[in-house]
């Protein structure tokens, strides 16, 4: 046993590049069939992984408005800063290239591959392999580029090319720059005169600490620490990773009697939920409904935002959210509320949807 | 002496006395006379009286509280949502080269997800003799290798490609870190499985949601890739891909598939979202580079810079920054003060690794008059980092990922520090 240990060994000590037959360790166990298919879903620019399956433009345009919409707008045209899927052809020269399916991919494979695997932004591997061809098929045809009675299926898959599939080649660094930047560089005498052509200043962009100074500045070892130093860590446990030093600001006009701790892991949580809900003295509507005063008002509470029917017809019922009613939405969206408009797969832990009421709670109305 | 009252005076009053009184000297003396006796050395001060405190204060230590200002910091402008975003290293508050994991940057595309060893898998499967899935047991079991390497994001520097944009390092060059990895090298783990001679890419996914993935030949994965699972002595921390993550030495961040759960071997790329829609580097004529995984030559003064102003006025200066190349070793680092005008070579301190960070310093006297700090990097295959100039020249300015130009720091006479270019 040591003997096949040490073969292998000298085989990893070994330099050589190509492939050696190394003798197993016989370590791990055989994948089952099954769990290969579970795992292995990648599809590759020749077909290879494409599940049996179809879907058409028009089932697509409907399943998009369910799950995409919310990010990618129902147009394919992108919501806020989520990126834009259609159009932007002839735009790749310019200042402001707009990288589109139909203006810069080159492989439907990778489409399909993506929507299947990894979408919907926060509730990946729910779109089903039919849903996932008439997804594409509606991406396809919001890029003008089949009518609205195509239907994409396995088998004339490979039919399709996309605009750009020519816009690509291989990493050429090695003959196109390295040449140039190579040699003994000038060392003395190098420029006539140096002048400053662009300063950050103006752009003015840099988080800043609140001194205005850039955030993140080192204290000046002249004053005294204790009026440089953050203070000591609240005695709140704060889980690993969430080492925002936020805690200096912390709202300071909780009105009722709430546990601060249990508000700042509310708060943690919201990042979760803060890509489409706005909070706080300036917060719009974005991709979901601003959060101001939610708990224990009337559902559907934002007159400008566009609920679900689902919703509205809930609010209409006298729906108010309370801490039962805002736990169970939050537990499970979809299977609370049919038909939400909010693709959040939901927070499982208690303590998460504890804490972040209590967070929403203590928000100003 | 004797007019100092000195019953009136607070530890912290004279601390603000004497932050005026360096304020002024900023300006003029080198050498400070002390006018009166320091109380910090006069005065038995509470910590050379009492204890501190005992062992088992802090279980697992973090810094102290006078620290709190070197943590990873975000730009809440660059992304829409907290969990497809990025945080930055703050390497202009950091010396040597290896980056503790806490402050090290992340990047997530569906957030850092919480996974155990004991739920943790991996799997081999595609064009093998053997398909496998393997415990995180089973991982342990194998010969162990270990490398330093910096991660650096392709997209570092990306907001400076048309401009100086952001003051400080941190937010310019901060999405890079350097850590010691200790695992089991990919190429151990894929002899185990038998790679079929069809097979001439592996593609390598993530377990999270996102399921990060990216292609790589089989020479790079057969090389020095590592699957790994310590990280600067300890298991690597959650953000950073806990329990196993890919190292990918010299290639771009976004090829360190953490939360490592499956290895396919195929005969091609997969061209997965990462390596086609993003991560591809769009030229002037509309055509885009694909597979630009190595990150060239780079290097950047991390202090003085705009996060760290010189406050102690003329005389002695310490020049500090780190260089890397994604081709090999650091060879030299050249510095100028002058926008490049004249360069003087700077001070390699400590080992130069292939693939890895190396720290540079220049000691020079300043003598208070403005500088434009630039550091320029060469590494072992002859390369000279380039100034954005001549990237740009070639590139454009749609090319988003793979900024390596040379930095610019313009020092005024204040000891302030402003992220400029220079032409």
């Amino acid at each position: 046993m040591s003997k096949s240990r040490n073969l292998a060994l000298g085989a990893i000590l070994s330099a050589l590049a190509a492939p050696v037959a190394a003798e197993p360790l016989g370590l791990g166990r055989p994948a089952l069939p099954g769990e290969v298919t579970a795992w292995d879903v990648s599809v590759l620019p020749d077909g290879t992984g494409l599940p049996e399956g179809s879907g058409d433009v028009l089932t697509g345009e409907e399943v998009f408005a369910e799950k995409c919409s919310s990010c990618h707008g129902e147009f394919a045209e992108g919501l806020d800063s989520w990126p834009v899927l259609a159009g932007g052809e002839g735009t790749l020269t310019d200042r402001r290239p707009v990288k589109t399916v139909g203006s810069y991919w080159p492989y439907l494979s990778t489409l399909f591959d993506y929507i299947h695997r990894s979408m919907p932004f926060g509730a990946a591997q729910t779109v089903s392999v039919d849903e996932t061809y008439a997804i594409t098929a509606f991406l396809l045809y919001s890029n003008g580029l089949v009518e609205d009675d195509y239907v994409l299926s396995k088998a004339n898959f490979l039919e399709v090319e996309l605009p750009n599939a020519d816009g690509f080649y291989a990493d050429d660094r090695p003959e196109a720059e390295y040449a140039l930047f190579r040699g003994e560089p000038c060392m003395a005498d190098c420029a006539a005169e140096v002048k400053v052509t662009k300063r950050a200043a103006e752009l003015n962009v840099t988080p800043e600490d609140p001194d205005g100074r850039p955030a993140g500045s080192l204290p000046d070892l002249r004053t005294a620490a204790a009026e440089t130093a953050a203070p000591e860590a609240p005695a709140a446990e704060v889980t690993a990773g969430d080492a925002a030093p936020a805690s200096a600001e912390a709202p300071v006009e909780a009105p009722t009697a709430a546990d601060p701790a249990l508000i700042a892991a509310g708060e943690s949580v919201f990042k979760k939920c803060s890509a489409c809900h706005k909070v706080g003295e300036d917060a719009k509507n974005g991709v979901g409904p601003t959060l101001n005063g939610v708990v224990d008002g009337p559902a559907a509470h934002e007159e400008k935002f566009k609920y679900s029917k689902a919703l509205l017809d809930k609010a209409e019922e006298g729906l108010v959210w309370d801490e039962a009613a805002l736990g169970a939405f939050l537990e499970n969206p979809k299977r609370y509320l049919k038909g939400t408009k909010m693709s959040f797969p939901g927070l499982k832990k208690e303590e998460d949807r504890t804490a972040i009421i209590a967070y929403l709670a203590s928000l100003p109305k | 002496m004797t007019d100092e009252p000195r019953s009136g005076t607070s530890r912290r009053g004279f601390l603000r006395t004497s932050a005026l009184a360096g304020a002024g000297l900023a300006a003029g003396a080198t050498a400070a006379r002390a006018e009166a006796a320091d109380p910090l050395i006069t005065e038995v001060q509470d910590w050379a009286s009492a204890f501190g405190d005992p062992v088992d204060a802090t279980p697992y230590g973090m810094p102290i509280r006078f620290e709190s200002h070197v943590v990873r910091r975000n730009v809440s402008w660059l992304t829409e949502s907290p969990v497809s975003s990025i945080n930055f290293t703050p390497i202009h508050a950091l010396e040597g080269t290896i980056t503790p994991q806490g402050c090290a940057f992340e990047r997530h595309h569906s957030g850092a997800i919480e996974m155990s060893k004991q739920d943790y898998r991996l799997m081999i499967n595609g064009l093998v003799d053997r398909p496998l899935v393997f415990t995180f047991e089973d991982l342990l079991r194998f010969p162990r290798a270990s490398t330093t390497a910096f991660l650096e994001c392709a997209a570092n520097g990306g907001m400076e490609w048309a401009g100086a944009q952001l003051e400080g390092c941190q937010f310019t060059q901060g999405m890079i870190h350097n850590m010691e990895y200790v695992g089991v090298p990919l190429r151990v783990l894929l002899e185990e499985a038998g790679v079929q001679p069809e097979g001439k890419w592996i593609y390598a996914e993530g377990a999270d949601a996102s399921s990060n993935g990216r292609s790589m030949p089989l020479e790079k994965a057969m090389d020095d890739v590592i699957v790994a699972f310590f990280a600067n002595g300890e298991a690597l921390r959650k953000e950073h891909g806990y329990p196993v993550r890919l190292v990918v030495p010299g290639w771009e961040g976004n090829m360190w598939i953490k939360w490592l759960r499956r290895i396919g071997v195929y005969d091609q790329a997969v061209e997965s979202r990462e390596e086609t829609s993003k991560y591809t580097d769009l030229m002037p004529d509309g055509r885009a580079r694909k597979w630009t995984w190595v990150m060239d030559a780079k290097s950047v003064i991390t202090a003085p810079s705009p996060q760290v102003p010189i406050r102690h006025g003329k005389g002695p200066l310490v020049i500090t920054g780190l260089a890397w190349s994604g081709n090999g070793a650091i060879s030299r680092v050249d510095v100028s003060t002058d926008g490049g005008k004249n360069w003087q070579t700077a001070r390699l301190t400590g080992d130069s690794k292939p693939k890895a960070l190396v720290r540079f310093h220049l000691d020079i006297d300043w003598d208070g008059e403005e500088m434009m700090l630039q550091s320029r990097a060469i590494d072992e295959t002859g390369y000279v980092q380039p100034t954005k100039d001549a990237l740009r020249e070639i590139r454009g300015l749609n090319n988003v990922y793979h900024n390596n130009g040379i930095q610019t720091w313009w020092v005024k006479a204040d000891g302030e520090v402003e992220n400029v270019e220079v032409a």
